[in-house]
């Protein structure tokens, strides 16, 4: 799994977090978004424009209007980057299992 | 298929669980992590010092993939036999600071076991940065709209 850095910046973010969490909810036009805060539209469209870029939000044109709506695949690519220290600890875990059977077989 | 160790790191909190259920009797996992030779073993670490009771303490050290040499120590502040063990953690130099765990060996079957294991960091941030996580958060949002999104995800 290829997860750039700039993901997890983007989700340090606690404005950004928000952002992705009322998405979660429903697609927004980039206005409503922008109603929900007390930022300056300007803000929240660079925002929104990070995560796009990290694709965390994907775009849909209807009409004239653009939606934002959450990418939920790749967050679940993030929710899988605590995996690497799953891992090790079910390794060490692994190891300790199979030692101990041996051990248990030679008593 | 259930996995068999465990971690949560709730967003926000200063603290971790590692649970792991074990096909051993509680004796012997806790024998792994007492006698010096077996936990060198599966912890990949030398022993340099454990002294496995009240007020005792442990050194280890362990090489990286590298060659690069690292101490890990700790104070034991309660031992139970096959039960618990509260202790003190330090990577010396590491990102996380010192640590307290909680180690708790249960009982299930006399075939198998559960560890859990509970650590408390100073801070959140030192938590995530052991876990090289902004985002611990990803993990917490239980009961949110979210969850239910990537839970749709993970079944497809």
């Amino acid at each position: 799994m290829e997860l750039r850095r700039d993901v997890f910046q983007a989700i340090a973010d606690p404005t950004r977090r928000a952002i992705i969490t009322l998405v979660a909810l429903q697609a927004m036009t980039p206005s409503a978004i922008a109603e929900h805060f007390d930022s300056t539209r300007q803000t929240i469209s660079r925002h929104i424009r990070i995560l796009t870029e990290c694709d965390l939000l994907r775009q849909e044109h209807s009409g004239r209007e653009i939606h934002y709506h959450l990418n939920a695949l790749k967050m679940k690519e993030i929710a899988d980057f605590i995996e690497p220290f799953r891992q090790m600890w079910d390794n060490r875990f692994n190891k300790l299992e199979s030692i101990m059977k041996n051990y248990k077989r030679k008593k | 298929m259930e996995l068999k160790t465990k971690v949560d790191a709730e967003a926000g909190k200063q603290e971790l669980f590692i649970t792991r259920d074990f096909d051993l009797p509680v004796e012997l996992v806790f024998r792994a992590y007492v006698e010096p030779d077996i936990l060198e073993q599966w912890m990949g670490t030398k022993v340099l010092k454990l002294d496995c009771r009240r007020h005792g303490s442990f050194e280890f050290e362990t090489t990286d993939p590298r060659g690069g040499k690292f101490r890990l120590n700790g104070t034991i502040h309660e031992f139970e036999t096959n039960q618990k063990i509260t202790r003190t953690f330090e990577m010396e130099g590491g990102p996380a600071g010192i640590t307290l765990e909680f180690l708790e060996f249960q009982h299930l079957t006399n075939e198998t076991s559960r560890l859990r294991i509970h650590t408390i960091f100073r801070s959140v941030s030192l938590r995530d940065e052991l876990l090289k996580l902004p985002f611990a958060w990803g993990l917490s949002m239980a009961h949110n709209k979210l969850e239910e999104v990537m839970k749709g995800t993970q079944q497809r």
